[in-house]
């Protein structure tokens, strides 16, 4: 039974529910909102009585995926959970998945719950639903004008930690220096994932400077190996803080077009195959597979999920328009932005790019991290560029500067005429990325939709 | 004709999109055909007074600022003392601002003591300020803030700009940013200078003169500058 305010609080959220579907809106995060603020613990009442327990998977870049993928996994082992789908990752749309999946008077009908949560929200969060499982993908710089400086978000993850059950388990990324720190003073069990192939290296990234030093003492880090951004095999020379052998490693990890197939431990290791291009997917499918091993389920139900996976919305989704190709990645920072262009100059021939930039909240409103962003890789490769979104202009400079020729580019206000002059500019056949933020992704991919190219992201 | 950047501390002091300042005085120098070399000075290196026409000191997080600040109190503080004095041009955002004022006083622990070649100090404040910035000098000078530093100019040190929309350098004075002859300590990132190139030329024409006499800057094709510079205006006056 729910508390007589956590009744309260579910029924009044289900009519909202209720009431925003039957007038055709999509209904991700208000309910939960309602919930919340008629009884802020009505989430954490229903969660208890999940009896697989809760998993949060939290970082900078990353999370949708590896939710979703882990989701994919435990339904696979026969789990029914709840997950937070749409990307609504704040307190409030993990509280309007949980009343959406509770019956009228709060039982549950999933019995787990794999949840996706904003860095900024995980203290609150993990404190409301008191997770079994709390994975971390990664700490990259992003958005300083909502989350703040890394070490702030650091800050934060350690105190989500220290929220966590006692016999939680923390699932963390052995390659990245500052998620690594972040299990030094826990407690409880810790599982670690990581690459371990040398042949995968990249150069580390000097523009984002965030973590050239240790997270400990502050010395300058040495980097043996760097596979992405700040992710690699690292040591401090001072203090001895150094990556740490991961439980769930790839030794081989080989890259194609479409994705990449992963050979995990030593030997004839489990083989899983990523059908998302990218390193940076490569770490989402290790995060979720570590995940999965600290639930209990075996590394062949997983790498068959993730064989399986379908992306998400901005993650490399597929949408066919009049016969182009286009390919929708959503960018938010340095790091993320980075990977991407990094996976999709992999690929031979020219890039065709429709690419907005927004300065909402959701956004980010300081648009100052395109300048941190290595538009100087992507620009050599541009064939055309159409331009859009709020900051449409600030993004065609930094294309400018980047080395973009301006005869190549054409800005365009307005989503319905960015698709259209992009129509125009390509023929059937033609892949072209989208490469947007998130309220310009969510903008387009409604854009789309109206003009009859793709389903709601809601209906997923 | 060639032109020497210092990028001070580029690997501990680079946020908001700082590489965009650096990268901008670079490309705005070789599109008339000045050569030019960029170079990170950081903590524990030998920092030559003599070599550099411009510096850009870029912003940090606090971590990163106690690093920086412990090496400056060294001899690269006198380094950076001696450049200036030698005729060198200084541009620094945020928290390479604040260290070159006297000094940061946080709200517990010491004070962090800067290099005073700008007559300028700072305060730890509660509040953070964030938010697009629309300031006049000569010229509209468009940016975003995101600090909680209250800087407050000595006599010696002019304001760079008016505040019209935003907080500045306290939030109390409607200052933004110092001048102090060559050196210029601003808030504003966003990148500073992509949008407002008449900055970026000002600080290249003055760090020429130091070896190469006084320089007339030919004109570029602002277009994208100016549509950028105009929409973010526009933004900045409709939301903060």
């Amino acid at each position: 039974m729910l508390t007589a305010r956590g009744q309260l609080a579910l029924t009044a959220s289900k009519l909202t529910r209720a009431a925003l579907r039957a007038t055709g809106r999509g209904a991700t995060t208000l309910p939960g909102l309602v919930a919340l603020t008629l009884h802020p613990g009505v989430a954490g009442e229903i969660a208890r009585r999940l009896p697989k327990g809760t998993v949060l998977v939290t970082g900078t870049n990353g999370k949708t995926t590896t939710s979703r993928m882990l989701a994919d996994v435990v339904r696979l082992a026969g789990w029914r959970p709840v997950h937070n789908r749409s990307g609504s990752n704040l307190a409030r749309g993990i509280a309007t998945a949980l009343v959406t999946e509770a019956s009228w008077i709060g039982s549950p009908r999933a019995d787990g719950a794999i949840f996706e949560v904003d860095e900024a929200s995980i203290v609150a969060v993990a404190r409301l639903v008191r997770p079994s499982v709390l994975v971390i993908t990664n700490l990259f710089r992003d958005q300083l004008d909502r989350y703040g400086e890394l070490d702030t978000v650091a800050r934060r993850m350690r105190d989500a930690a220290a929220a966590l059950p006692p016999d939680a388990r923390l699932v963390l990324n052995a390659d990245d220096p500052i998620v690594n720190l972040v299990g030094e003073k826990f407690a409880g069990g810790v599982i670690r994932f990581g690459i371990d192939d040398d042949r995968v290296a990249g150069a580390l990234a000097q523009n984002v400077s965030d973590l050239t030093h240790c997270p400990r003492c502050r010395a300058r880090l040495r980097y043996d190996r760097v596979v992405l951004g700040h992710e690699g095999d690292y040591r401090c020379p001072n203090c001895g803080f150094a990556r740490p052998r991961p439980e769930i490693a790839a030794t081989r990890v080989d890259v194609d077009g479409d994705g990449t197939r992963l050979v995990l431990g030593a030997g004839e290791g489990a083989i899983v195959r990523v059908p998302l291009a990218g390193v940076y997917n490569a770490y989402n499918a290790l995060a979720a597979i570590a995940a999965a091993h600290a639930l209990g389920i075996g590394v062949d139900v997983a790498a068959r999920a993730i064989g399986a996976f379908r992306p998400a919305f901005g993650r490399l989704e597929r949408v066919d328009a009049e016969g182009r190709r286009l390919r929708l990645v959503l960018v938010k920072n340095p790091a993320g932005f980075n990977a991407t262009v990094g996976a999709l100059i992999g690929a031979p021939g020219s890039v065709r790019l429709l690419t907005a930039l927004n300065d909402l909240d959701a956004d980010g409103r300081d648009v100052s991290w395109i300048w941190d962003a290595d538009f100087e890789a992507l620009a050599p490769r541009v064939d055309w560029a159409v331009v859009s979104g709020l900051r449409a202009r600030d993004l065609a400079l930094r294309l400018k500067y980047a080395g973009l020729a301006a005869e190549r580019m054409s800005v365009v206000d307005g989503y319905e005429a960015a698709v259209q002059d992009m129509l125009g500019r390509s023929r059937p056949g033609d892949e072209v990325t989208v490469l947007a933020t998130y309220t310009a992704t969510l903008a387009l991919r409604h854009t789309l939709a109206k003009l009859g190219y793709a389903k709601e992201f809601w209906e997923d | 004709m060639d032109l020497r950047i210092c990028h001070l501390y580029g690997d501990l002091m680079s946020i908001y999109g700082d590489r965009g300042n650096v990268l901008t005085l670079r490309r705005r120098a070789e599109w008339r055909g000045i050569g030019v070399e960029v170079e990170t000075v950081s903590a524990g290196d030998r920092l030559d007074s003599e070599r550099y026409d411009l510096y850009f000191f870029g912003g940090g997080q606090d971590a990163q600022q106690d690093i920086v600040a412990a090496d400056l109190a060294g001899s690269n503080g006198d380094a950076v003392r001696d450049a200036v004095a030698g005729g060198a041009a200084v541009l620094s955002v945020c928290g390479g601002y604040q260290l070159l004022g006297h000094y940061y006083r946080p709200f517990e622990g010491p004070e962090l003591k800067g290099v005073s070649v700008l007559d300028v100090h700072t305060v730890a404040g509660r509040r953070r300020f964030i938010g697009n910035v629309l300031a006049t000098a000569e010229q509209p000078l468009v940016g975003f803030e995101n600090h909680s530093g209250l800087t407050y100019l000595g006599p010696a040190a002019r304001p760079l700009a008016t505040v019209v929309v935003g907080a500045g350098n306290n939030g109390e004075d409607r200052t933004e940013g110092a001048v102090q002859g060559k050196v210029i300590g601003t808030y504003l990132h966003g990148s500073l200078l992509p949008k407002n190139p008449w900055l970026a030329d000002r600080v290249i024409a003055w760090a020429l003169e130091r070896r190469h006499g006084r320089v007339a800057l030919a004109a570029l094709d602002d277009t994208f500058e100016q549509r950028a510079r105009e929409s973010a205006i526009a933004l900045a006056q409709r939301r903060r």
